[in-house]
């Protein structure tokens, strides 16, 4: 790394880990931190969906899997006595499993064909928690406890959340806490070969063959990884909201998160957190044009994609001088 | 001796139409065998059955005696059988060393784990790859154009580099798809003493398909020649052009195109 960009990520780290704490510790405004833990949790999915952009698969299907990573969490806590902790990766692998058995057969499917099965996903994944006895239906499942106290060998190293003065701050922080980890390993996916690899896919998947890459392993695995990602949003979405409901990620949260990633910029690794924090916010500050909400931010949109089709983060690089 | 790759009565049909049919020939070791044909003719489609990128309809193709026919691509590739493309393949947005390194893909002792968390043999792959990739790029005299992106190389260039993705993969037989063409005389040359080096310098194996007769006679150790999707002959060089059914098959098409 170089050392502006070691620079910009210690300050970027200091941001998340310290400033914004104390700035809203300072103007008070505690809302912040259900605005900003929702943003950290949303481009941690969106970093799964950047991932599946990145072997040249347009994924629509997100919300499938935050939904579904939620509902793992959710009984197994309520029903089977587990530990939040102890949900949070399990509500992950859940979703990899799933993801590899509904991958097989579908990523052999490209270009609009994918993004439409993947979008249907979404819809199926809600209809499942719909009929299925285990996810109570249309009632959901309510009152889902707080994340308990996290203690290995007798040392406790998380709390309870429930005897905390400011669970918010301790969502914050678990938040992005996860979201760095999740664009730790995005980056090193990326800059590793395995990112080369998936480049290869992306731009020749016959050739990619033909210099023995084994392209279908590949697609299934890094589209494991993307739906890990997405179940582990959910997991902890749910454990903010304490409750989760067939409707509680539906086709329009799909959409978001892959508009994320195309706001941000699909060549860059912060792309799709970028993205997320724009458009979340962008959002949630139009909120004053009421009816023109939809209409601003819909035209804005537009634009951006006009001016930068190549994502946010591209100005840097337009600045920067790269061409 | 045994024939290093046999094709034995290889079909291929698609809906009504066969585009192979009940081709048969043997490859020796080290050899240098063209496939020729008018357009149409069933070479691709030849190639693409031989490194099993398509199911056969009949017939099978064995190397070194074992049936390959019918495995997934990258496991004949893994085999040391692998085909370059007939329209340019390459990956375009990476560059001419970027393409080869990452072509050496069948070379990783790394496991995908290995290369994510950076292990020791994953580096020493990286160094690896990096030094054969670029021997291969001086073997070829590619120099000039090592980190260049591939979208910006004229024809010729991407013809050599998709030469150079193939050779990256350490095959033991290379299936060319006309490896010569949008070439000019001089990189047609230059590419036929390469290919000519490959085999006895490096002792590979070469099938290829070409259209230009000139620099398939002259490279040429036997000649296969597919008219219809059917063997019509086989021979040297001298043979196939003094053969008068090649002669018919080619005069019906385009006037003295073998070069007699
Ligand atoms: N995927 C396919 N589906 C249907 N028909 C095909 C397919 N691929 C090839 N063909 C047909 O098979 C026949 C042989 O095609 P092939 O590409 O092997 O010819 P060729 O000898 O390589 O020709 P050229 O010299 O023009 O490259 C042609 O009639 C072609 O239209
Ligand atoms: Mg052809």
């Amino acid at each position: 790394m170089k050392t502006s960009k070691k620079l910009g990520l210690a300050l970027f780290l200091l941001a998340v880990f310290v400033l914004v704490p104390v700035m809203i510790a300072a103007t008070g405004r505690k809302d912040l931190y259900y605005t900003l833990t929702s943003v950290a949790l949303l481009s941690i999915g969106s970093a799964g969906v950047w991932l599946t952009f990145y072997i040249g698969r347009i994924n629509i299907g997100q919300g499938a899997y935050a939904l579904m990573g939620g509902y793992v969490s959710a009984i197994l806590m309520t029903q089977a006595g587990f530990s939040f902790w102890a949900t949070l990766p399990l509500g992950g692998l859940f979703c990899a499993l799933i993801s590899v058995g509904i991958g097989v057969p579908i990523l052999r499917l490209r270009g609009v064909y994918f993004a439409m099965v993947t979008l249907v996903l979404t819809e199926v994944a809600r209809l499942t928690a719909l009929a299925l006895p285990v996810t109570n239906g249309a009632k959901g499942i309510t009152s889902i406890p707080l994340p308990g106290a996290l203690s290995i060998g007798g040392v406790t190293l998380i709390p309870d959340f429930a005897t905390m003065a400011n669970p918010k701050l301790a969502f914050y922080l678990l938040a992005v806490t996860m979201m760095v980890a999740s664009y730790a390993v995005l980056w090193r996916i990326v800059n590793s070969r395995l990112g080369h690899l998936c480049r290869s896919l992306q731009q020749n998947e016959e050739l990619a063959a033909s210099i023995g890459v084994n392209t279908a392993y590949l697609r299934v695995l890094v589209y494991a990884i993307s739906s890990f990602f997405g179940g582990i949003s959910g997991v902890v979405f749910v454990a903010i909201s304490q409750s989760i409901y067939p409707s509680s990620f539906v086709v329009t949260d799909s959409v978001n998160f892959m508009l994320y990633c195309f706001v941000g910029g699909l060549s860059y690794v912060a792309g799709p957190m970028v993205g997320t924090l724009l458009l979340y916010f962008g959002w949630d500050l139009l909120t004053v044009a009421k009816d023109y909400q939809m209409l601003i931010y819909s035209s804005a949109m537009i634009a951006l994609m006009l001016v930068l089709p190549n994502g946010v983060l591209s100005l840097l690089d337009r600045i920067g001088g790269k061409k | 001796m045994t024939a290093i790759l046999q094709v034995k009565g290889i079909t291929k049909r698609y809906g009504g139409l066969t585009a192979v049919n009940a081709v048969s020939f043997d490859v020796q070791k080290g050899e240098i065998l063209s496939v020729i044909g008018p357009n149409g003719a069933g070479k691709s489609t030849l190639f693409k059955l031989i490194s099993s990128f398509v199911p056969t309809s009949g017939g099978e193709v064995l190397f070194n005696g074992t049936r390959i026919s019918d495995l997934a691509p990258h496991k004949v590739a893994r085999m040391g059988v692998v085909r370059t493309f007939q329209e340019t393949t390459i990956f375009k947005s990476m560059t001419v060393r970027e393409n080869i390194i990452v072509a050496h893909h069948l070379r990783s002792k790394s496991s995908l784990f290995g290369f994510f968390i950076g292990s020791s043999q994953a580096r020493a792959d990286e160094a690896e790859f990096g030094a054969s990739a670029d021997e291969i790029v001086d073997f070829l005299g590619l120099q000039a154009i090592r980190h260049e992106l591939a979208s910006n190389l004229p024809q010729g260039h991407l013809r050599a580099l998709g030469m150079a993705i193939g050779l990256a993969t350490k095959p033991t037989i290379l299936l060319l798809d006309e490896p010569f063409a949008g070439m000019n005389h001089d990189e047609t040359m230059t590419m036929v003493a390469n290919v000519r080096r490959l085999r006895d310098e490096r002792g590979l194996t070469v099938l290829l398909v070409e259209h230009d007769m000139p620099a398939v006679m002259k490279i040429s150790d036997r000649i296969v020649v597919i008219n219809f999707g059917e063997k019509i002959a086989e021979g040297t060089p001298a043979q196939i052009q003094a053969n008068p059914k090649v002669i018919e098959a080619y005069l019906g098409s385009e006037d003295a195109a073998i070069g007699l």
